[in-house]
């Protein structure tokens, strides 16, 4: 069953986009509908994620615009064959444009009563980065939002104790921002190397 | 001088903070708990991670794809090859290619070596950090004759990088199958050992039985997976539920506790490495041999003879006939390459032979890892599940369609059961976060990444 | 007068030499233990490799028994002022193994969390290569050490001769992260 459908019947004024891509599920979700739709996934027969296995986000400050990412050729090339693309027959999307929405939420879901999965994104635009915070729906979600916020800065409404979990009190910024330089440190301790 | 009215300072009774960590002997890694104790009574906990953060993911976006394979060998340092074959798999299926049936089987035979590598140290470390030395040094032994097969496999004994995309470094070498079989027949000698030193021992059992109890439903509702969620009651392993690689060939049992305490998840523990034992002597009975194209006249040539020679031009004893490389790496003198790796050749690196022997090979080569060609997956995202020694590796990928991953992310089995740890040990006396802090089997790298 | 004094140091070297024999042959070592070079500690120092042959096979977990401070593993900018609190705790006299490569130079991890090199921030004695480092590696580096403490030489404080400078200096504050405000 397509699960991915079901929801986007179900909550058709949240739902951006429903995909399938390697055979794996997408939901593109709007912020304002995600805990709704979080609690339908978790308490639906048909659903029952009873596991967030994962949540992350990716910056698409520079998606496809960096240097290393030139656009491959198209056949006919006069390229050798092991560099000639292949036909591709199954395409991508994000579902919003990267300009307006600079961030995705991406949860992973996951039922062990019915061993299926599901990828639910969440576009968060650079002026509005809050969230509605899952912490009431899975316990794990706690620890995964402070990850987030420390990471990339992103702040969930109604977490308990949103505080930075890998980095320290005192950095300033969120490291794995596109526009975070990779070395610039912020030692407690010892000369600025 | 006036009496002092009675303050609440004599007989006022307060909580006491406790700070353990982030460098503490029945730590092993660096974590800091600070625990909140009415007497001996833990009752609260904040748990505060990060100390080995090392940025892989913002490493990960810096260089190619096989670039990231020695990072992800530091994630989880016990049991690297599970996490190098996570990565690839996840980049594989979103370049949608298949490796070859005999890499399928090597990374199932490499991925279990791992586990048990992993059992091991986990069981031995926390049984030493309640005083069972001797398992420590019994299971440390074991052990190190699994790294020793690690070595010979992949040519290092713990830092592999013996993942690449597409296949693995090398074929096996020769005389693994009877090697590996003598391995485990040694390992499970030992494994029978710690387990009468352990299993009854009164001590032990006290201190791990109806320890660190966690229910079901709040393991769920944590994310937990892996051993630590099959020692509730819960049958939930990736390699059953959704297999990858061969596993659906293998038969084994997914062992499971009841209670959920420490004990549960040491038994649990101890039968998974039986298991691993035994899906590798299936695999080992089963292993296709896979295409070994070694011409006759191939002459075995030392590795940096070849390169020399190639370097100056003499290349006309090795043009046309396939040579037969004799690197410091036993598993590729076979020439293997066709066995080990897949047909893409916009994927897979070509054989050293190729690279040093003729001009397509040295392209193929120097595409592949020249910056800004390289591997180029399409635009998209793929998360794959491997089943890791603490359970469930996600490695979710997205490219740009460059040759560097956009945004690697790695679903951390410790960090959910660590996020849990204040809930596990909330309740019991404060020497019982010893064993429970020992089956959580915390890998400082896996968790702070 | 002149011939008291070559006396004297006759015999201070003659006891300085019979204190390094005597310190290179017990090293209480204090195992920093924090990521994968651990893995590798372990092998060393268990019966395969038995670093007990050395006279270091006895890790004390305390910084005010041990002499010898193993830096086993890559130190995070989050993880430096405990490493520098735990050297500053150790009596004198001292020594620093940076015990593989992320503690000599922070190796591959060249990016905003980790410190490049250790000795940015303690001193250090002996270095050993290697990510991680072979048991014979470290043991190879054990015996340098032992040399070393022989002669009764040590490295020098980064951070000055006077010791820590105030402004470096790192408050204990154990109930910083409480979340007990809830």
């Amino acid at each position: 069953m397509n699960l991915a459908e079901a929801i986007r019947q179900r909550f058709p004024q949240h739902v951006i986009a429903a995909r399938i891509f390697r055979g794996q599920q997408t939901v593109v979700l709007k912020r304002e509908g995600l805990l709704d739709v979080a609690r339908y996934l978790r308490d639906d027969a048909a659903q029952y994620f009873d596991m967030l296995m994962d949540l992350s986000c990716v910056d698409y400050l520079k998606f496809g615009t960096a240097q290393h990412s030139a656009p491959t050729l198209v056949t006919p090339s006069p390229l050798p064959y092991y560099m000639t693309p292949r036909p591709v027959t199954e395409t991508w999307e994000r579902g919003v444009s990267n300009d307006d929405y600079r961030f995705d939420l991406v949860y992973h879901f996951y039922s062990t009563a019915h061993n299926h999965r599901l990828r639910v994104r969440v576009p968060v635009a650079m002026a509005h980065t809050t969230v509605p915070s899952l912490t009431g729906v899975w316990a794990s979600a706690d620890w995964y939002e402070r990850e987030v916020w420390d990471m990339f800065g992103i702040r969930f409404t109604g977490h308990p104790n949103l505080r930075r979990i890998l980095m320290y009190e005192e950095f300033t910024g969120h490291p794995l921002r596109k526009d975070y330089p990779v070395r610039r440190r912020q030692p407690l301790i010892g000369p600025m190397n | 001088m006036a009496a002092q009215p009675l303050g609440h300072s004599a007989t006022e009774t307060r909580h006491m903070f406790l700070n353990m960590g982030p460098s503490h002997p029945a730590m092993h890694g660096i974590v800091q708990l600070i625990v909140e104790l009415d007497g001996e009574r833990v009752m609260g906990c904040d748990v505060e991670i990060g100390y080995l953060h090392r940025a892989f993911e913002k490493e990960s976006e810096r260089g190619p794809y096989n670039n990231v394979m020695p990072y992800t060998d530091r994630l989880n340092y016990v049991s690297p090859l599970i996490n190098n074959f996570g990565f690839c798999l996840a980049v594989e299926r979103l370049l949608g290619i298949e490796v070859t049936e005999r890499c399928q089987y090597i990374r199932v035979i490499m991925s279990e070596i791992s586990r048990i590598t992993d059992h091991l140290t986990c069981i031995g470390a926390s049984a030493m950090e309640i005083g069972a030395f001797t398992v420590f040094l019994y299971m440390i032994k074991a052990r190190e004759w699994l790294w020793e097969l690690v070595e010979a496999v992949t040519g290092a004994r713990l830092t592999i990088s013996y993942g690449r995309i597409g296949g693995v470094k090398a074929d096996l070498p020769e005389g693994f199958a009877e090697w590996t079989r003598r391995v485990l027949e040694e390992v499970r000698k030992v494994v029978l050992e710690c387990d009468t030193l352990l299993t009854r021992n009164r001590i032990f059992a006290d201190r791990m039985q109806g320890t660190g109890i966690i229910s079901k439903e709040r393991a769920i509702s944590y994310g937990i997976t892996g051993p630590f969620l099959r020692g509730s009651g819960i049958v939930l392993d990736t390699r059953k539920s959704q297999p990858y690689f061969v596993y659906d060939r293998m038969s084994f049992d997914i062992p499971t506790g009841e209670h959920g305490d420490n004990y549960d998840r040491y038994l649990v523990r101890m039968e998974e490495m039986e298991q691993s034992m035994r899906i590798i002597e299936q695999a080992l009975a089963s292993i296709p041999a896979g295409p070994i194209n070694i011409d006759s006249e191939g002459r075995v040539l030392p590795a940096n003879v070849m390169v020399d020679e190639a370097k100056m031009g003499q290349v006309a004893g090795f043009k046309q006939v396939r040579v037969t490389l004799d690197p410091t790496l036993q598993g590729s003198t076979r020439g293997p390459h066709e066995a080990v790796y897949s047909s893409e050749r916009r994927v897979a690196l070509p054989a050293k032979e190729d690279t040093y022997g003729n001009i397509e090979g040295l392209m193929n080569h120097f595409k592949l890892i020249m910056l800004g060609h390289g591997l180029r997956p399409p635009a998209g995202e793929y998360y794959s599940a491997v089943e890791g020694a603490n359970g469930e590796v996600g490695f979710y990928v997205v490219s740009d369609g460059g040759d560097r991953p956009y945004r690697v992310r790695v679903h951390p089995p410790c960090f959910a059961i660590m996020a849990a740890l204040p809930e596990l040990i909330v309740g019991d006396m404060l020497a019982d976060i010893i064993p429970t802090f020992g089956s959580v089997n915390m890998i400082g790298g896996e968790l702070d990444r | 007068m002149v011939a008291d004094t070559s006396k004297l140091s006759w015999m201070t070297t003659k006891l300085d030499a019979a204190l390094g024999w005597a310190r290179k042959f017990s090293i209480f070592q204090y195992p920093f233990v924090t990521a994968c070079c651990g893995m590798e500690y372990m092998a060393t120092a268990t019966s395969h490799y038995d670093m007990d042959r050395f006279g270091a096979g006895f890790p004390r977990f305390s910084p005010r028994q041990a002499d010898v401070l193993f830096v086993v593993g890559t130190i995070s900018h989050k993880l430096a002022p405990v490493l520098r609190r735990i050297y500053d705790q150790m009596a004198d006299p001292k020594w620093v193994v940076a015990f593989g490569v992320c503690t000599c130079t922070g190796g591959f991890y060249d990016n905003y969390a980790t410190v490049m090199g250790i000795d940015t921030v303690v001193p250090v004695d002996i270095y050993i290569p290697g990510c991680p480092p072979r048991p014979e590696n470290v043991l190879d580096g054990l015996m340098k050490l032992q040399e070393k403490i022989a002669q009764g030489a040590s490295a020098k404080d980064p951070l000055g001769p006077a010791g820590r400078p105030r402004e470096l200096q790192v408050p204990h504050r154990p109930e910083a992260h409480l979340w007990s405000a809830k």
